[in-house]
């Protein structure tokens, strides 16, 4: 058991390592089934241990050797298989297969072949340890390498200056999020003594601590989530992140990356089940983010910037399932928006590969003829998204929607709806926009149209049956159906059995379900009469009137930083170059130098090679040391 | 013998060394003539050996006059050393005036 275990992570490391240093020599052909194999490897193995699980089984708990033992400060390199990392475990080697092998195709001739299946195993062992770590340092160390290998890939096509600053971008936020979550976890020492999260949890109700210490806990870890998974006030590296190669893009929005910040607070839902302010902060943030990212997907122009927006929106709503306490909502939305979001982003890989690197959905439109296989998933899954009623967004959103009227009342329950209703409309507008109407491309396009090949449909296909019946992991109880809420159960030994949902009457959850799908179908109606049937195309920036001109800007956030953040330490900087690198350091050893140099010059006038001179120095002293003595 | 070399009072011997040794001082620091500096030096060496010497006698202790010798034969192996570089200097500069041999000036 434990070398299953143990091989999970390491297979894919394995696969990078092997990749990385010997890639460039293999044919595209080996790289590519090397890498999708060693994952495969990996998810069946983790299909394994979920069946040992769900028969019952106890969390397996394995650990490798002392990672850091200095005194009392001890940390294990450590695995836990409990439901909930089995769960992450799933979804990171199966949907990250799937992009894998849909990379082997969109990848295919690119000179960096190998070195992009190199990133994209370490980028699946980052997330592996991530989820799979016992204490909160191997999650730490998985974080990190997530947020490297983000960057690696997001500027993966390094040669263009405006990746590259992509890429830095999303480090640097990152890491401002990672301050947080390293201040969380020092805390979490200094209150717990330990960073396993067995010791941590079992110690929380012993100690009795301050409520203040539990939220400032709660809250820090928060910021760490903020940064990863691209909440305000540090979503704006998500769309930026776009830059990378498309797969990526649906690697790092559905498996990866973005869900850990999701996985850090459902792992450490017992803290901040007793740090409520903590919690609000968590569902206010959410609402807030679901709401202004879904406004600015509206008016964005390129295909992949909307579904980042759509990610950064429906990353909120699961922050407000967390900060209801309903952790394993926000669970389910994971990994039916994995479904969905990674179809959604190998449908717009797709779609840019057959129009040759065209991403602006103001020049493709009517391309459901000529690309079958991609319009049907993407069809499928912007239904899913949408929450059209018996898809699987629909079961999870609705989750959410419950939990949100339960937890705190219709006013908030309105604003995530709108939150849901906004997907639809930005989503519908996305698939009429580029599939409906004529094709708005140059001619070179048109004649090139073509279906991508099988290993990139067939992933796209597999994804779209799980886009569609991803909701009976999760079914309402109010169905009465057997296997309803099978994911919950299934969770509720990590993550609690708090489901403020089950408080509802039957009646109110109909009718909330109702309104919400209503919600949702009016606005795809309204989107395909104005896109799908009248034909409009989204117009140009100059056209738009003074509140859409606001959000096709995001709300000014990069302008907002850029004025508050980055002018001023830029300005802060030069002024330390010019007074205090240029002007004090280098003044004063520079001066060192110069000051050494005059008086060498002036010496050096003894040394005048006459020596009679010498003679005369030495009588004189000899003198002098005879009259000191003497006297 | 050592009778005669006491006739004279001891302090006319130290004003003569004296004397010999600030001659040889003043013409080693004034002379341009590197043959007149060499034999300055050794006025210097006898006004010492001079002094030695005297005391020597004066103290019945034969220890300064061995020393006498030695700084004899070492002066005149420095005498022809000296001479010796100094017949070279001459004939690679055919001058043996020092204020014009300052090769090692700074």
């Amino acid at each position: 058991m434990d070398i299953l275990i143990t091989l999970i992570p390491f297979l894919p490391l394995l696969g990078a390592a092997v990749n990385g240093l010997v890639g460039a020599r293999l044919p595209e052909r080996v790289v590519g089934w090397l890498g999708s194999g060693a994952v495969l490897v990996s998810f069946l193995l983790s299909l394994y241990l979920f069946a040992h699980l769900h028969g019952g089984a106890e969390p397996v708990r394995t650990t490798l050797y002392p990672f850091i033992a200095v005194d009392s400060f001890h940390v294990d390199f450590a695995f836990l298989v409990d439901p909930l990392s089995v769960w992450m475990m799933l979804i990171v080697t199966g949907v990250g297969l799937l992009i894998h092998v849909y990379s082997i195709g969109y990848m295919h001739g690119d000179a960096g072949f190998w070195r992009f299946f190199a990133y994209l195993n370490l980028f699946i062992f980052s997330m592996l340890l991530l989820v799979m770590g016992d204490n909160l340092v191997m999650l730490f160390f998985g974080w990190e390498g997530v947020g490297l290998c983000s960057y690696l890939l997001i500027g993966f096509w390094y040669d263009n200056r405006a990746y590259g600053k992509a890429a830095r971008k999303a480090f640097v936020m990152n890491r401002i999020g990672d301050l947080g979550l390293l201040l969380g976890l020092f805390l979490i020492f200094a209150v717990f003594d330990s960073f396993a999260y067995a010791d941590i949890f079992a110690r929380l109700p012993v100690l009795r601590l301050d409520p203040a210490v539990l939220t400032a806990v709660g809250l820090l870890l928060f910021v760490g989530a903020v940064g990863k998974s691209a909440q305000i006030p540090l979503f704006t590296w998500l769309p930026d992140a776009m830059a990378g190669p498309t797969p990526v893009s649906a690697l790092i929005h559905a498996a990866t990356m973005v869900t850990a910040g999701i996985y850090l607070v459902a792992r450490c839902h017992p803290l901040f089940s007793l740090a409520p302010t903590a919690l609000e902060v968590v569902a206010f943030i959410g609402l807030l983010t679901s709401l202004v990212a879904g406004l600015i997907a509206l008016r964005q122009n390129d295909i992949k910037k909307v579904l980042a927006y759509s990610t950064v929106s429906q990353l909120g709503l699961m922050f407000l399932a967390l900060g209801m306490g309903a952790y394993a909502a926000a669970m389910f939305h994971v990994t039916t928006h994995a479904f969905f979001k990674a179809l959604l982003f190998l449908g717009a890989g797709s779609v840019i590969h057959a129009l040759g690197g065209e991403q602006d959905i103001r020049h493709m439109g009517g391309l459901r003829r000529a690309l079958p296989v991609t319009y049907w998933t993407f069809l499928l899954a912007t239904l899913a998204i949408s929450g059209v009623p018996l898809l699987s967004g629909f079961f999870s959103k609705d989750e959410i929607l419950a939990n949100t009227f339960a937890g705190v009342g219709v006013g908030w329950w309105v604003l995530a709806a709108l939150g849901g209703g906004l997907t639809a409309l930005y989503m519908s507008r996305l698939l009429f926009v580029t599939f409906f109407g004529t094709f708005r491309g140059t001619e070179e396009q048109r004649a090139d149209l073509h279906e991508s090949p099988h290993v990139m449909t067939v992933p796209l296909i597999i994804l779209a049956v799980l886009s569609v019946a991803g909701g009976l992991l999760n079914l309402p109880h109010l169905l009465h159906v057997p296997g309803a809420e099978w994911l919950a159960h299934f969770l509720s030994p990590s993550v609690g059995e708090s489901r403020p949902a089950h408080l509802l009457s039957a009646q109110t959850e109909w009718l909330l379900m109702g309104a919400a799908s209503l919600l949702a179908l009016s606005a795809i109606a309204w989107a395909y009469w104005a896109y799908g049937v009248r034909q409009r195309v989204p117009q140009d920036e100059a056209q738009l009137s003074a509140v859409e001109r606001v959000f096709a800007s995001k709300f000014y956030f990069d302008e907002f930083y850029d004025w508050a953040i980055v002018r001023p330490v830029e300005r802060l900087s030069q002024l330390l170059h010019y007074y205090a690198d240029v002007w004090a350091i280098d003044g004063f050893v520079n001066g060192i130098g110069s000051a050494v140099q005059r008086i060498g010059t002036e010496f050096r006038r003894l040394q005048n090679g006459n020596i009679e001179y010498y003679l005369l120095g030495m009588v004189v002293g000899a003198v002098l040391l005879f009259l000191s003595l003497w006297l | 013998m050592l009778d005669v070399v006491k006739t004279v009072p001891i302090d006319y011997y130290l004003w003569l060394s004296c004397a010999l040794f600030c001659i040889g001082v003043f013409g080693v620091l004034i002379r341009r003539n590197a043959l007149v500096v060499l034999m300055c030096v050794e006025l210097m060496l006898n006004a010492v050996n001079l002094l030695l010497a005297a005391f020597s006698t004066y103290l019945s202790d034969a220890q300064g006059q061995i020393l006498v010798f030695f700084i004899m034969v070492v002066a005149a192996a420095e005498a022809a050393v000296g001479l010796g570089i100094l017949v070279m200097i001459f004939r690679n500069t055919h001058t043996t005036d020092i204020y014009l041999l300052d090769k090692l000036r700074g």
